[in-house]
């Protein structure tokens, strides 16, 4: 069976990019859009890959990863879905990609103007779990009021001594929205002021959102509590980096760990620059 | 020493094939055709018809087999393919009045004109097991006897007559269209009934239930349950008029319930009503009561902050395929959110340990 080029009609890509340009026109506000059923199950990425069937053309090359990886088995599952639907070169590439689709990672190196990455978002509103009624945070975010949510990270200081966030970390959009940066580790959140256009899909929840290029992208804090991007401090056991995030990963069973690139591709890249780190430094026991 | 997670495109082949050779079980006996699914898992195929939004039998019987039996997994099969399907137009609504029933009871008149018909229901069976249909199958025939065909009225129109029951109006504005518009809150009936038609079963069958014991209570009666065939028309805009473009099978309920009145109004019953694919009389009537526990505002009732009667909540709530897309999506890596939470948790205790030092000096 011949499905429309990357699967949906084109009624509905319609549709999509006009809630992309909405979303593009009013950064970090969300735009309601009719989601359609997907091939995948909701909250695998069915508001990213509507997204990207939407803005994809026959002359894009994709790219896609999960954890920061090409190789995690939903990043394989979508790649192939648009093989098959778009019949489009993919790659594993970062710097080949024209549209890059992710969950839960900003690629470790700088995107350029010429790219678009497409985040796969499961819950849109960031007051949702301050306020769980739609109806409610709709009008929050109308009338700019974000009190709950400094409360809510003055709340958490005064509990644990800081702001008890480490992904999803809420930021304000142009010192305007409220927005949920997707289940982003906070050590990416500095890196969404980019030269790459950055689209934002919920399928289930069925809205999108949108930052042009150099969008001002400030993660809420406070003066005397200032937000910190935080990583393991750790270098990669297999390329030595100390500035890229680390995945820990349990390599036997007396407790021994060692910490490795989530973004695959750049860890490769480094390996093929610098050669691998043989005898790692950083592979002393834990504090 | 470690390998980058790699072999996700193998691994997922292999587990294509597993899952294949097990749907097919054991080879030495014969393998289910969709067709039999079809004629004798008939009730499994309206469930999904209903909650797909697709009737098309043939379609959910082999959801049914491609998923293995797991119809919410089937019903996201024929999800997942009605996105493919073009939107011709929109049909003129079905008229249930001529519907050719199979089955019509009222629970509020002992008789009621075009009589009632008991038709093919497991209501007055006993739930023992029959062996005899694992030995020897099935072989009963019913009696049968010709009918011709004719309009059947509705109960509760007797009632309005009296004018004992409250009056929908139609406002004359085209319905909208849950599956090409965004839900949006408050939303109207005619949403709420689409968003309830294709709900899951086991969802608005507890919260109908918990109306029943006291949860936003509203005194149902089933007026009226018809399960039955109805013609589909579509107005031809080249022909000039409208055409039979096929029938389906649909339950209808209309319950009447708890009368409301004021000073001025004299006291009313109103209503609840359910309409689903095939028949699926369990959800038609789950239907009719959550439908009428949503009408509180309209019927100047009082909010008890009930579930069944926050809209918000059941209609974000009801559809399965995004209820179980999102429980289900927990599976998949975790592991950057999980470790920026280990180094978080790290940092938190160190810092509380330091002071309990300093607390202990």
């Amino acid at each position: 069976m011949d499905y429309n080029f990357a699967y949906l009609d084109e009624q509905t890509k319609r549709m999509i990019r006009r809630a992309i340009l909405k979303g593009l026109a009013i950064p970090g506000y969300q735009v309601p859009f009719s989601s359609r059923e997907m091939p995948m199950p909701y909250g695998w990425g069915t508001g990213g890959v509507q997204v990207s069937a939407s803005i994809l053309t026959p002359e894009d090359r994709l790219k896609v990863i999960d954890q920061g990886a090409d190789d995690t088995t939903n990043a394989v599952s979508i790649r192939k879905f648009f093989e098959k639907t778009a019949k489009i070169p993919t790659t594993e590439n970062t710097e080949e990609a024209t549209v890059i689709q992710t969950r839960h990672r900003i690629p470790e190196q700088p995107l350029m103007d010429s790219q678009i990455l497409v985040y796969q978002v499961p819950i849109p509103e960031p007051l949702r779990f301050l306020e769980p009624r739609e109806s409610e945070t709709r009008k929050m975010h109308a009338l700019q009021e974000y009190g709950l949510m400094h409360v809510k990270l003055y709340e958490d200081i005064s509990i644990n001594g800081a702001i008890a966030t480490s992904y999803a970390y809420p930021v304000k959009v142009e010192d305007r929205y409220v927005m949920d940066p997707s289940p982003i580790p906070k050590f990416d959140n500095p890196k969404m002021e980019m030269e790459a256009v950055q689209l934002f899909g919920a399928g289930r929840e069925q809205r999108i959102y949108a930052l042009p290029p150099f969008t001002k992208v400030r993660s809420l804090d406070f003066e005397d509590y200032p937000f910190e991007p935080s990583k393991a401090d750790y270098k990669c056991n297999l390329c030595g980096s100390d500035s890229s995030y680390l995945d820990e990963v349990i390599i036997d069973d007396k407790g021994g760990r060692m910490f490795v690139c989530s973004d695959t591709d750049y860890c490769q890249k480094m390996i093929a620059k610098h050669g691998e780190v043989s005898k790692p430094d950083n592979q002393r026991a834990l504090p | 020493m470690y390998v980058a997670v790699k072999g996700g495109e193998k691994a997922i082949d292999n587990a294509h094939a597993w899952l294949s050779e097990l749907r097919r079980g054991d080879e030495n006996v014969l393998e289910l055709s969709v067709d039999q699914i079809r004629e004798q898992l008939s009730l499994a195929v309206n469930r999904v018809m209903s909650e797909g939004s697709l009737f098309d039998p043939d379609l959910a019987a082999l959801a049914i087999k491609q998923s293995r039996g797991d119809l919410i997994e089937a019903i996201f099969l024929i999800r997942a393919y009605r996105t493919t399907l073009p939107r011709f137009g929109y049909s003129a609504p079905i008229n249930t009045d001529s519907m050719q029933c199979t089955r019509r009871i009222s629970a509020t008149f002992k008789d009621i004109p075009g009589g009632q018909i008991l038709g093919p229901t497991f209501d007055y069976t006993h739930r023992l097991l029959d062996f005899k249909l694992a030995a020897e199958g099935n072989r009963t025939k019913a009696q049968s006897q010709k009918t011709e065909a004719k309009s059947t009225p509705h109960i509760t129109e007797f009632l309005n007559k009296e004018g004992l029951i409250q009056t929908e109006n139609d406002d004359g504005s085209d319905p909208p269209d849950l599956t090409r518009e965004p839900l949006e809150i408050p939303a109207n009936r005619a949403i709420r009934l689409q968003a309830l038609s294709r709900s899951d079963e086991g969802f608005l069958l507890g919260l109908a239930y918990s109306t029943q014991r006291g949860y936003a209570r509203n005194h149902a009666f089933v007026g009226e349950l018809r399960i039955g065939i109805c013609s589909v028309e579509m107005d031809i805009p080249e022909l000039g008029f409208s055409i039979e473009i096929g029938e389906i099978e649909v339950t209808e309920c209309e319950t009447v319930n708890q009368f409301v009145g004021s000073k001025k109004e004299p006291p009313q019953f109103t209503r609840g009503y359910g309409l689903v694919f095939g028949q699926t009389e369990r959800k038609a009537i789950s239907m009719a009561l959550v439908d009428r526990a949503m009408r509180w505002k309209e019927l100047g009732e009082e909010n008890k902050n009930a579930p069944a009667q926050d809209a918000e909540f059941v209609l974000y709530h009801c559809d399965n395929i995004q209820a179980t897309g999102f429980l289900e999506h927990i599976k998949l890596p975790h592991y950057v959110d999980f470790q920026s939470e280990i180094e978080l948790v790290r940092k938190l205790r160190k810092a509380a340990d330091q002071n309990k030092k300093q607390e202990g000096k």
